[in-house]
């Protein structure tokens, strides 16, 4: 048995000396989808001048934000273990309702919002109640709650209007400074940028500082890494896992309530399809399926990604609908090197 | 004596579990629990660690008389108990499994420094050799995540420690490993339960020895009272004994 005293003598030890900060680096989650975001970004921008100009950047971090706010939510409820299929809807739900509330039952555009989040507040914890109650599959309790939700939108606007959209929030009581707040532009160096951004940012921001910084973020990798060894030192993990399907409700609300300001009117079928998109951003963004590990900051890089082929493509006069074949390709690629980046960083430590 | 049980047994419907088991847990001394499986030793351990409650005899914390509500209660009381299967999330890092649970806390955030900091020192403090409290808990070896366990439970103010066969899973330069923080943790004033089948294990760190066979105590010996032979002895009965022996004289 050799001593260690004199080797735990030093602040640091001579085996993590040596490649410890590029190991470093290699182990973050959302390395990928920095390098792809690196290659996609030099790809488009010297195909296209329109592409790298400020106006181009403005026009591809549109898309990137509203997907971004999503995918950065779903990011932290996939490290929490969990999966969420009716948040692409219920951003159509809640759209729906402000828009209803406030074109047909004479509410202001913040009452009329402040009532959507209750609601959307209500679905993500009846999802994570669920889930936690009966251990049943997130995929399928939320694939549930995303089928209701999806008949509930269409058939209450069918049964409102006679048709499946609710339009004319532009006449409701506050609806400037609702869109000013959540919908507006702001001006950066003579170009307009949506002010979605900044919302994208910032939940970007708060999600990490969570995730890394407070004892809920600790909870959060513990209840997605291994829920029984969680709960047996004391981790409310039934409880942190209804406040991320609340979490994820929230965007969606946040979402939602940006894109009807936007448009002024919400289409019925809204969001269908979507949630499968929140979960490819944040898997490029490094977020294991198995749960337990990724990054908000990686699942915003895959929206980035997204948005920059979803403009790109249409820049560069390509047919629209090769974005699909492009999304796919991003998908594997991503979670091929995030396999190798992992495994890479588990063994070199043995 | 910090812990004691006296006369406990425990049954299950009819299946008697652990009949009339005495021994005691003293600071700074380590009580190896002894037996074959089957013997009654996780019983035990579970009515210590307030997992089960006994049906018989008495338990006894600091001479007063304890009923042990549930793990919780026997946590707040001081008395830790360390699982095999540890409790630890692999892909997580050291520090934040060290806290896991009970994170300090700075305003409203994690304090994350002062979480790395102790855990590191409290490493260094039990001689546990973690090349980087950053990595991954799921990249240390066997023997490594039995140390974080056992620093983390004095950290938080353990008095008992109960190691749940913590040695059996590993190689034996690894089991030499943590019997040397087992024996760490008794310098550092912590009464230890050791429960193991291997009485080389147990031998050389333990100061009081409970054997026990089919549910019930083969008796309580000081190290004085008791060689390794007869220990091994005790343990197997006689048919193995040859085997053991043979065993035990190419280890020495």
């Amino acid at each position: 048995m050799t001593s260690v005293a004199g080797r735990a003598g030093g602040r640091t030890d001579e085996r993590v000396a040596a490649g410890g900060l590029l190991r470093r680096l290699l182990i973050r989650p959302e390395l990928g989808a920095v390098v792809g975001m690196l290659v996609v970004f030099a790809f488009f921008a010297s195909q296209s001048a329109v592409f790298r100009s400020p106006a181009g950047i403005a026009n591809w971090l549109d898309p990137a934000a509203t997907l971004g706010i999503m995918a950065v939510a779903i990011a932290l409820l996939m490290i929490g273990g969990e999966f969420d299929l009716s948040a692409g809807v219920l951003t159509g739900t809640t759209g729906l309702i402000v828009v209803t509330l406030a074109t047909r039952y004479g509410l202001d555009v913040w009452s009329a919002m402040l009532v959507a989040l209750v609601v959307a507040l209500g679905v993500g914890f009846c999802n994570g109640m669920m889930v936690t109650r009966t251990r049943l599959p997130s995929f399928i309790v939320t694939l549930g709650t995303f089928l209701m939700l999806q008949g509930v939108n269409l058939g209450v606007t069918k049964a409102l209007t006679g048709t499946v959209q609710v339009s004319g929030l532009r006449r409701a009581a506050g609806f400037e400074e609702a869109r000013a707040v959540l919908a507006g532009t702001i001006q950066i160096g003579g170009t307009p940028f949506r002010v979605a951004i900044l919302w994208w940012l910032l939940v970007t921001a708060v999600a990490t500082w969570v995730l890394m910084r407070t004892r809920a973020g600790n909870w959060i990798f513990a209840v997605g890494g291994d829920e029984q060894a969680a709960r047996a030192v004391g981790v409310p993990a039934a409880r942190t896992k209804i406040a991320l399907f609340m979490t994820t409700a929230f965007a969606a609300w946040l979402v939602g309530s940006i894109l009807a300001l936007r448009y002024t009117s919400v289409q019925a079928n809204i969001g269908i399809g979507q949630e499968f998109i929140y979960i490819i951003a944040a898997v490029i963004g490094g977020c294991l399926l198995t749960g337990g590990y990724g990054s908000a900051i990686g699942a915003s890089i895959g929206a980035v990604i997204f948005g920059m082929a979803d403009k790109g493509i249409v820049f560069l006069g390509w047919d629209a609908d090769w974005f699909t074949f492009f999304l796919g390709g991003m998908l594997l690629l991503a979670t091929l090197a995030n396999r190798l980046v992992r495994r890479y960083a588990e063994e070199v430590r043995r | 004596m910090i812990l004691e049980a006296r006369g406990i047994g425990k049954t299950f419907g009819s299946v008697l579990a652990l009949r009339d088991v005495s021994m005691g847990v003293e600071a700074g001394r380590v009580t190896c629990v002894l037996g074959d499986n089957g013997a009654g030793k996780s019983t035990l351990i579970k009515i210590l660690s307030g997992v089960h409650q006994h049906d018989a005899g008495t338990l006894l914390l600091d001479g007063e008389e304890v009923r042990l509500a549930g793990p919780r209660e026997a946590l707040d009381r001081g008395i830790a108990t360390v699982y095999q299967d540890l409790a630890m999330i692999p892909l997580m890092s050291v520090w934040r499994n060290f806290f896991l649970g009970s994170e300090p806390r700075r305003g409203l955030a994690f304090d994350v420094a002062k979480a790395r900091r102790v855990a590191r020192e409290e490493l260094l403090a039990m001689g546990i050799d973690i090349r980087d409290v950053d990595q991954p808990v799921g990249t240390l070896s066997g023997g490594e995540r039995q140390s974080v366990a056992i620093a983390r439970a004095v950290h938080f103010g353990a008095r008992v420690l109960i190691l749940d066969e913590p040695t059996s899973a590993l190689g034996v330069k690894q089991a030499g490993v943590v019997l040397r923080y087992i024996a760490r943790a008794r310098d550092r004033g912590l009464g230890v339960v050791f429960i193991t089948h291997n009485p080389h294990h147990a031998y050389p760190v333990g100061d009081r020895f409970l054997v026990l066979n089919r549910g019930t105590s083969l008796g309580e010996y000081g190290k004085a009272d008791i060689t390794r032979q007869e220990l091994t002895a005790l343990m197997a009965g006689g048919a193995e004994l040859e085997e053991l022996e043979h065993e035990l004289r190419r280890e020495q």
